[in-house]
């Protein structure tokens, strides 16, 4: 004979999760990484960014599109201050990192720049070894100890998904590697000093559809670790890769949310239009 | 809505649409005729429908296969990705329809050589135009993005259901005032029940159009709320 039930199938369900329009979802606690406020950006009287607000979360992909000129890049380089290294460049409003204001003017940029790495269209690699490529970061550091140094090299390698291509040519010039191993490469460089943030400045527009793949694979693994900031052309790999998307149109932000609600629901006419292809 | 930086692809967009209404076109006159074969008792008008079903399915097809090479070639977004799977959707429900079609043409073929008083079909004919006018709105509907419209003809589904217990309560007094009606009642109820469905499917076929206008998921929520919540 069947033994009688100790509890009563009355279970409450919640109903909430099986609510997927996001109504009654508590919305997800997000920690800023980097907060912008007010950012006006001129090269000299022009102005390439007007007042923008927003805040980047932490451990999130971030995509920025928008069409050439919109001020993506330039908003990018304003994380690390690659925009000091260009002339009459003129910029009001601040960043914060954490507790640090970006623009604060006794702010140490090579420290600022450890913190937030970057990663460029074209891959860049140094004409050293693929090992010497990853370890320079750290050498600059002072670091000489090789124990640490091979243990970086291995585990940025690896993180960046290369490891297993190259293990067996460390020590062989860099320059030697594909366009798609290389720009994985010097993404490893940026990560073997552990920056909290990655900028990535149309990392795979260089490369071809797999390697694009990998990079995007990557770009998901290393979330789990950093805050990631991508400027991308391609919409659609903004829509496969990003978990916030912030659309700019002539310097001004126009639109900032969640990627699947940008891509199926925009808010913003403006929006709408350029990712579906309307604009012009 | 402005047009697209690639003309071909506003022509693929609209081509499907077209093709859309075009089913439509073709279902409404599926149904429309299942119901007269039954009021007029025509049983050629009844063949007519069940051989006719093949079309409405060979053009459920087509469309779904163009909504793939769009999804597939294009990448759709926003409102042009909205459009194609509010598309994929209604066409479901569409043939879904022909087939509630054909099912109200074999009950009338079902009906042959039984006997017949044309008092059984009073009831039936009013649901029939009541679903052929909701099904008739529903394409305008869709044709035309029009959210109230879509709202109204959801509202009228509660009707149609009314209307069918109505229509199932008479036949059943008939069945009881002469055991010679029951067969006959039986494929009344059967039809009447073909024709609810169909209500019930043109309901779909709304909300896939305030969907698509309005990017919202409207499924099992109560119409009240809906109506509130899309109140501007």
């Amino acid at each position: 004979m069947a033994k009688p039930m100790e509890t009563p199938m009355t279970h409450a369900i919640d109903v909430s999760l099986f609510d997927s329009r996001g109504e009654s979802e508590p919305p997800e606690t997000l920690k800023t990484c980097l907060e912008v406020r007010d950012l006006n950006l001129y090269y000299g009287d022009k102005k390439a960014l007007a007042s923008i607000s927003l805040d980047i979360p932490q451990k999130k992909v971030t995509a920025f599109i928008g069409p050439s000129g919109c001020g993506k890049s330039t908003l990018l380089r304003c994380f690390n201050r690659m925009n000091d290294l260009i002339d009459n460049v003129s910029i009001e409003g601040s960043i914060l990192l954490g507790e640090t204001d970006i623009y604060e003017g006794r702010l140490n940029v090579a420290d600022l720049r450890r913190r937030v790495g970057m990663v460029f269209q074209k891959p860049n690699p140094f004409p050293k070894t693929v090992y010497e490529n990853v370890a320079y970061g750290l050498r600059i550091q002072g670091i000489k100890n090789r124990e640490i140094l091979d243990e970086v090299v291995e585990r940025s390698l690896k993180s960046a998904a290369l490891w297993d291509e190259v293990k067996d040519r460390l020590h062989d010039n860099a320059l030697g590697l594909s366009g798609g191993q290389q720009q994985r490469l010097v993404i490893a460089r940026a990560i073997a000093i552990e920056p909290e943030v990655i900028l990535l400045d149309e990392p795979a527009s260089a490369l071809d559809p797999i390697s694009t793949l990998k990079i995007e694979e990557l770009i998901y693994e290393l979330k789990s670790d950093y805050t990631i900031v991508i400027v991308t052309h391609n919409m659609q790999q903004a829509a496969r890769v990003s978990d916030f998307t912030a659309f700019l149109y002539m310097g001004e932000l126009i639109e900032f949310g969640p990627t699947e609600r940008l891509f199926t629901n925009p808010g913003k006419k403006q929006t709408e239009d350029y990712i579906t292809g309307r604009y012009g | 809505m402005r047009q697209h930086i690639s003309k071909r692809f506003d022509q693929e967009l609209e081509d499907i649409r077209n093709k859309v209404l075009t089913m439509g076109g073709l279902v409404e006159r599926q149904v429309s005729e299942a119901i007269r074969s039954i009021i007029e008792f025509d049983l050629e008008a009844a063949e007519a429908v069940v051989e006719n079903d093949v079309k409405v399915n060979t053009l459920e097809v087509s469309i779904d296969e163009e909504c793939t090479h769009i999804l597939a070639r294009r990448q759709p977004a926003a409102t042009d990705l909205r459009l194609v799977i509010a598309v994929i959707k209604t066409i479901t429900d569409l043939e879904r329809i022909g087939d509630e079609a054909k099912r109200i043409a074999r009950q009338r073929i079902d009906m042959d050589g039984q006997s017949v008083k044309q008092k059984q079909f009073t009831e039936f004919e009013h649901l029939g135009q009541h679903v052929l006018e909701m099904l008739r709105e529903a394409l305008d509907a869709f044709a035309r993005l029009d959210v109230k419209l879509s709202l109204a003809v959801a509202q009228e589904d509660k009707k149609v259901d009314r209307e069918y217990e109505s229509i199932l309560r008479q036949q059943m007094t008939y069945a009881m005032e002469s055991p010679r009606m029951v067969p006959v009642s039986l494929d009344v109820i059967w039809a009447a029940r073909a024709l609810e469905r169909i209500g019930d499917r043109c309901r779909n076929i709304c909300e896939y159009v305030i969907y698509q206008v309005k990017g919202k998921d409207i499924r099992h929520i109560s119409l009240d709320r809906v109506e509130k919540d899309l109140a501007p």
